[in-house]
């Protein structure tokens, strides 16, 4: 590499090599998975940082990267900031938990989040949001409001995550509509908008007039908007830009508490490795504004329900569940335990069709 | 399972618009790569379109104006190819796939503000009575404008090529250009005419994904079209009728796959999920044995040596 | 008026000249666009090219720029040989995949078992994973005339679908409480592509890339079907009359590159990533593409291309995480550069000369 070696001792002839610089301050860095423009996932965990900045203010220095694959580039991204001092490292998506631990391993006073994962040691968290609990309510309303009783679905990969939303939502819209059923699109991508557009177009073509997405672009929102009788919800931000209607309510990540009070653990010594999976109670998980498009009456029950969730009264997998083909799977009054629930692999009684595998 | 819920006109009807930026895109290339350049760079082009018309849409709430900007944005970009291209002689291929880490790369930049930001809708054309017309109506008279536009674009292509002096000298600069060079015409000026031609069609086919058919911003949104659209100019073997075809056969599959895993056909989906490619390739093979071949100059630098 | 005047041999001193020329013009329009950003030019460029190599961390880096340029170069140097010869294969990025997919499906196969021979057969798999995908276009195209271009590009999108297909399905970890993805191959012994020396970020796969480079070298100097392959590309005519058999050059060609593309899928998913996912592939096989270009179709050139690639990666991670600089500038940055190569490339086989009045 003839050129770098020369420009390389060009730099040094000018003095420009830098180090880290060591100061008070708490290092975090951020991992994310896709760019903070994706209007989504990566987006919201951003706002997540963004909060910790707010918080700390000059106490607290942020850092990131975005768009970093995962695999051997995370586990670089990772180390980087372990050695330019980071204090805390949050990675957000499920594919950096390997990368995640083998770095940990090396940089033991380095405290290591991984989102969405079940790994852990000594230096790593993991932390995921009980996003099921907000499809419980959405499930609720999407029965409620369906006219045509097809409720359409479109999932991203069949992965626990997107299946026990589906389980959730199926089971709350059949309670207070015993003829609903669902329509599951399986896109087969995380992320491409046009194609989502093309889901949600096909759903209402066929009757569904209710959609909800496990996919974050505002495609489907469109869709229905065009369509104009067809209600959907928001999707990892509030997509409030589309309320009251289609868009009736929504489901929004809300990382910031979290990462806020993981950052003031490590500013204060007292972080330990945990594993957190925080619903609506901690705030992680957002039911965004019930428009008016919503009857009173179910708002009122939504936000019941909503309310019973935070008290902790009430769990969206309460028995007598009975698995698709039939099984029992929890007896009367019995809740879900979270092992099986992080692991979901199978579809509730009443869903048609397969998952993919 | 229930086949009886696939509406056949509301699907012909959907396959319309999912083919579309396809299509402009397309169109596009293809007179490129008929003047003999080949740019790989749709995919780059076409997302900076979709920005340019989403911003300028969103600033002026015209999607007319924005898609107007898309055209410029994109033709703006290949001037950039022709200049590594036609002034500094630089290989084609290499070229059009920098053209693409450029051009995504650079459309996030400019987007950066336009997260989360609806743009103002088009809104589709409705003319009484010949809308409404029952399967017709729907598929032939109810869509948004642009949705011509790129039919129209197809056959003002297939005229221009076919029956101008304008197309023939096109021609004449793909297939020989050291001929059409010994004929007197301009064979740079030529092709950096249809280079610009192209990056206009493909900026038109990124706003289309970007202000009609999402509509929203999101960075690397058109997600691969770009690709698909370099593809199917050689699946139309250099025809514009059949690259409409092409995008139609493509979008319907798609467009198919969907509504079959949404009746709940018994078919693996990543089977079907797949099937677009597939299909396409088993159409190539079996259209390959029409020898109409690609423009002889394809990809070849032309340098004018006296 | 300025006119270019077709050297008669490429310039020596210009092909040398030129790398560095564009690097530099880089540098200052990038660095334009990083003040734009409001970030400080000199720093920004400084941290990308400078702290990989020799920064403070470089001990860490330096190896990385092999772990993350090897897949590249193994990939571009195939990929070379079948441009040369005017065999169009885009589709190497389906040919990685599917060479990780059975490379680490066979060290599964026998998952548990300890034995030394496990290795070299997902060597084997991993090559013939990738050569079975490129021999579809190779195939097609011999038989029917079909475009490679097109066949190979679209079997990429199936190659992902079937990557998802099995990170959910044939290849999910029985213990990974039903989450997406292989076992990790990183954690067993008998099917791990572990560094050589530890730290040096030498693995099987940068070796291969390195002989892979010399072979090409060799080939391409020294061996008739090298000769045949240059001779097909540069006067299709003349290799008719040498003798050439396109059939077979074709297929060489596409099963070579597709083989190459398939070791590089299966070193890297036995080593650096350990496991299949659905986003195992990072874009490895379009880049590859850029460095074969970049190294101007030259083993050599791509061995440095593909450092220079690594490098602006690497550099522009720590830019982003040390500035905050957005990825996507890093890209346009990336863009540029290449822009630059290609342009400033005009100067090796052009001379600039002022026109005379003569004009013919």
């Amino acid at each position: 590499m003839k050129f770098t070696t020369l420009l390389a001792s060009a730099a040094m002839a000018l003095g420009l090599a830098s180090g880290a610089m060591a100061d008070e301050k708490t290092k975090v860095g951020f991992v994310y998975v896709g760019p903070v423009g994706d209007g989504g996932w990566t987006y919201e965990h951003n706002k997540g940082r963004l909060a910790v900045e707010e918080e700390f203010g000059d106490k607290v220095e942020t850092v990131f990267v975005e768009s970093v694959p995962e695999g051997p580039d995370a586990e670089r991204v990772m180390t980087q900031m372990a050695l330019e001092g980071a204090d805390l490292i949050f990675t957000t998506s499920f594919g950096y938990m390997d990368p995640t631990i083998n770095v940990a391993k090396k940089f033991p006073n380095v405290k290591f989040e991984h989102a969405t994962g079940y790994k852990t040691a000594e230096n790593v968290s993991v932390y995921s949001a009980r996003f099921y609990e907000g499809r419980a309510v959405q499930g609720h309303i999407a029965g409620k409001m369906t006219k045509s009783n097809i409720i359409g679905y479109i999932g991203s990969y069949p992965i626990p995550e997107v299946i026990r939303g589906i389980n959730s939502a199926y089971l709350h819209a059949k309670a207070v509509n015993p003829d609903v059923e669902f329509k599951i699109i399986w896109a087969y991508t995380w992320f491409d908008p046009a194609k989502e557009a093309d889901a949600a177009t096909v759903l209402i073509e066929q009757g569904a007039d209710v959609i909800l997405q496990h996919t974050d672009s505002t495609a489907p929102q469109a869709a229905a908007q065009e369509a104009g009788n067809v209600v959907t919800f928001g999707q990892a931000s509030d997509m409030s830009e589309y309320a009251p209607f289609p868009r009736v309510s929504s489901i929004i990540d809300d990382w910031a508490p979290y990462y806020i009070a993981r950052t003031k653990a490590v500013m204060d010594g007292t972080w330990e490795s945990a594993n957190t999976w925080d619903g609506i109670r901690e705030g992680m998980v957002a039911i965004g504004e019930i428009s008016d498009a919503v009857p009173a009456d179910v708002k009122e029950e939504a936000l019941a329900l909503k309310a019973a969730m935070a008290a902790g009264e009430y769990h969206p997998f309460t028995g007598p569940i009975k698995k698709q083909d039939g099984s029992d799977w929890l007896a009367d009054g019995e809740t879900a335990d979270d092992g099986t629930l992080a692991g979901m692999n199978f579809y509730v009684e009443g869903l048609e069709g397969e998952i993919p595998q | 399972m229930d086949l009886g819920e696939i509406n056949p006109v509301l699907l012909v009807a959907s396959l319309m618009v999912a083919a579309t930026p396809l299509l402009l895109a397309a169109i596009g290339e293809l007179v490129v790569e008929k003047a003999g350049v080949l740019n790989l760079g749709v995919e780059g082009m076409m997302i900076v379109g979709a920005i340019s018309g989403f911003a300028i849409s969103v600033e002026t709430g015209s999607p007319w104006l924005g898609f107007i900007a898309a055209a410029i944005g994109g033709a703006v970009l290949s001037l950039l190819f022709v200049v590594l291209t036609q002034v500094a002689l630089a290989n084609q291929v290499a070229s059009g796939l920098a053209l693409t880490l450029f051009g995504l790369g650079f459309s996030a930049l400019m987007g950066q503000s336009y997260v989360g930001v609806k743009p103002p809708s088009m809104g589709d054309i409705h003319i009484p009575v010949i809308s409404d017309i029952p399967v017709i109506g729907p598929i032939l008279f109810q869509h948004d404008p642009i949705l011509y536009v790129g039919i129209a674009l197809t056959a003002a292509v297939w005229a221009t090529l076919k029956y101008t002096r304008v197309g023939l000298i096109l021609r004449a600069v793909g297939e020989n250009h050291d001929a059409a060079h010994a004929l007197g015409y301009k064979v740079i000026k030529i092709r950096v005419m249809a280079i610009l031609f192209g990056g206009a069609c493909a900026g038109l086919g990124g706003a289309y994904i970007s202000l009609i058919r999402v509509p929203q911003w999101t960075e690397g949104m058109t997600a691969g079209v770009g690709w698909i659209a370099l593809a199917l100019v050689v699946f139309a073997s250099w025809k514009p009728w059949r690259a409409l075809l092409g995008a139609y056969l493509f979008g319907g599959i798609t467009v198919l796959q969907l509504n079959l895993q949404a009746a709940g056909v018994a078919i693996p989906v990543e089977y079907l999920a797949m099937s677009p490619y597939i299909i396409t390739i088993l159409v190539l093979v079996i259209l390959s044995a029409d020898k109409s071949s690609a423009p002889a100059s394809l990809g070849r630098t032309f340098h004018a040596s006296h | 008026m300025i006119v270019l005047e077709k050297r008669p041999q490429p310039s020596k001193a210009w092909s040398y000249a030129t790398p560095l020329v564009a690097v530099l013009a880089t540098m200052v329009f990038g660095g334009l666009l990083f003040a734009i950003l409001g970030k400080n030019p000199v720093e920004a460029i400084g941290t990308i090219f400078w702290e990989p190599l020799f920064g403070e961390f470089a001990f860490y880096y330096r190896p990385q720029l092999l772990v993350k340029g090897a897949p590249l170069v193994l990939i571009a140097i195939g990929l070379s040989l079948g441009f040369r010869a005017g065999i169009w294969n885009i589709g190497a990025e389906g040919q990685y995949i599917m060479g990780a997919i059975f490379g680490a499906g066979a060290g599964l196969a026998f998952y548990p078992l300890d034995a030394f021979y496990i290795f070299p057969i997902m060597v084997i798999a991993g090559a013939f994973g990738g050569w079975l995908w490129a021999m579809i276009p190779a195939f097609l195209k011999v038989r029917f005339g079909t475009n490679e271009i097109l066949v190979s590009l679209m079997l990429v999108y199936v190659a992902e679908q079937m990557l998802a297909s099995v990170s959910l399905g044939l290849l999910k970890n029985p213990e990974g409480f039903g989450f997406p993805g292989s076992r990790n191959l990183q954690s067993y012994d008998s099917a791990h592509n572990a560094e050589l020396i530890a730290g040096s970020g030498m693995h099987w796969g940068v070796v291969t890339a390195l002989i892979a480079v010399i072979f090409s070298y060799v080939l391409l100097n020294r061996h008739m079907l090298g000769f045949h392959i240059r001779l097909t590309g540069e006067a299709p005519r003349a290799a008719k009359f040498a003798g050439v058999n396109p059939a077979r050059l074709i297929l060489f060609c596409l099963g070579l590159s597709g083989a190459l593309a398939g070791l590089a899928g299966m070193f890297e998913v036995s080593g650096p990533s350990g496991v299949v996912s659905i986003d195992f592939n990072v874009g490895y096989g379009f880049t590859a593409i850029i460095v074969a270009f970049l190294g101007r179709l030259h083993p050599v050139g791509i061995l440095l291309a593909g450092g220079l690639m690594a490098l602006t990666y690497i550099g522009g991670e720590i830019a982003q995480s040390q500035l905050g600089l957005p990825a996507a500038a890093i890209q346009v940055f990336q863009g540029m550069l290449l822009f630059f190569l290609l342009a400033f490339d005009l100067l090796t086989n052009y001379r600039i000369r002022a026109a005379r009045s003569e004009v013919a």
